[in-house]
């Protein structure tokens, strides 16, 4: 980080596309009743003391990183997404990303 | 091996969990719990509709006008949701002043709970252990860190926000601004002083 905070542009918001993504996720879901607030905010700080005890988190990467784990294991416990489903989704992803020419939108197919 | 040499056939491969959100974006979409469409909305607003000018339009309008200064103090949540902010996850918003008697300064130790209606998302150090941990123990050690001195005759209170409450720090309206309209006031207020760990710009 720069030592010349005070002077230098605004920070990003979110500094990775993905960090954005799963925070509106989870703000979306929260909105259309899934979870109460609340509850999430309890779910998340287990996780980020769980994380904590390994090492200092940075409050950057690792603090979306905890993010998206307690979202992964909140939707499987309340039984929107089913434990072994994001696994081949993900490859087909993967697979889209690799198979899309270069410059070219990537979809699932 | 990052590969982001432009001569690459393929698209480049997002990072394991980008591609783990995806998988979650599909799955919900699929079964009709989630829009894709209002994510897009929601990042938009969060990335650049909120952020800390609102808060600073509240400082600034509390500056100005004593009744609603008395007015935030004691309700915060419905004075501010009267100007448009509102908690979106229903949290109650609480705004406690600063006196040359006492400073005050924000933290969550839980997680990260902010008030995002009037700041926007939070900064890193905002969310780091470090800042977590040390704003309670050490709070005059932070703000020295933050480059803040108060002095010895004021106090420092931290408030510890949850998922129901956040709060909003008033800081003291710097000397010297005297005339100046709630515009120019509002620029003035820095994020970090209305987190507690800054204080708001003195004018050149």
């Amino acid at each position: 980080m720069s030592t010349c905070v005070t002077a230098s542009a605004p920070e990003p918001v979110f500094s990775e596309p993905w960090h954005a993504q799963v925070f509106a996720l989870t703000v979306h879901l929260n909105e259309a009743g899934r979870f109460a607030w609340p509850d999430w905010a309890a779910r998340f700080s287990a996780t980020l003391k769980r994380h904590g005890l390994e090492k200092e988190l940075d409050g950057g990467e690792d603090y979306f990183q905890a993010w998206l784990e307690t979202l992964e294991t909140y939707l499987v416990e309340e039984g929107s997404v089913l434990p072994d489903e994001v696994g081949p989704v993900k490859q087909a992803w993967e697979e889209a990303y690799l198979t899309t020419p270069h410059g070219e939108p990537v979809v699932l197919r | 091996m990052p590969h982001d040499h432009s001569d690459h056939p393929h698209a480049l491969l997002p990072p394991d969990p980008a591609l783990r959100v995806k998988a979650l974006e599909t799955i919900l979409t699929r079964k009709g719990l989630i829009d894709p469409a209002t994510l897009d909305e929601i990042i938009d607003i969060y990335q650049n509709k909120i952020g800390p000018q609102n808060g600073a339009r509240v400082v600034a309008k509390a500056w100005s006008d004593p009744a609603f200064k008395a007015r935030l103090l004691a309700d915060a949540t419905a004075v501010v949701a009267d100007l448009g902010y509102f908690g979106r996850q229903g949290e109650h918003m609480v705004v406690v002043e600063n006196t040359p008697e006492q400073h005050n300064m924000v933290v969550c130790t839980l997680c990260s709970c902010y008030p995002w209606p009037l700041l926007g998302i939070p900064p890193g150090w905002y969310k780091s252990d470090a800042y977590r941990a040390r704003a309670v123990r050490e709070p005059r050690k932070v703000l020295a860190d933050f480059g803040v001195t108060l002095s010895d005759e004021s106090s420092v209170r931290v408030w510890d926000s949850t998922a129901e409450v956040r709060y909003l720090i008033l800081p003291m309206r710097p000397a010297g601004t005297e005339g100046l309209s709630e515009e120019e006031l509002a620029e003035l207020v820095t994020r970090d002083s209305m987190i507690g760990t800054g204080l708001p710009k003195v004018p050149s």
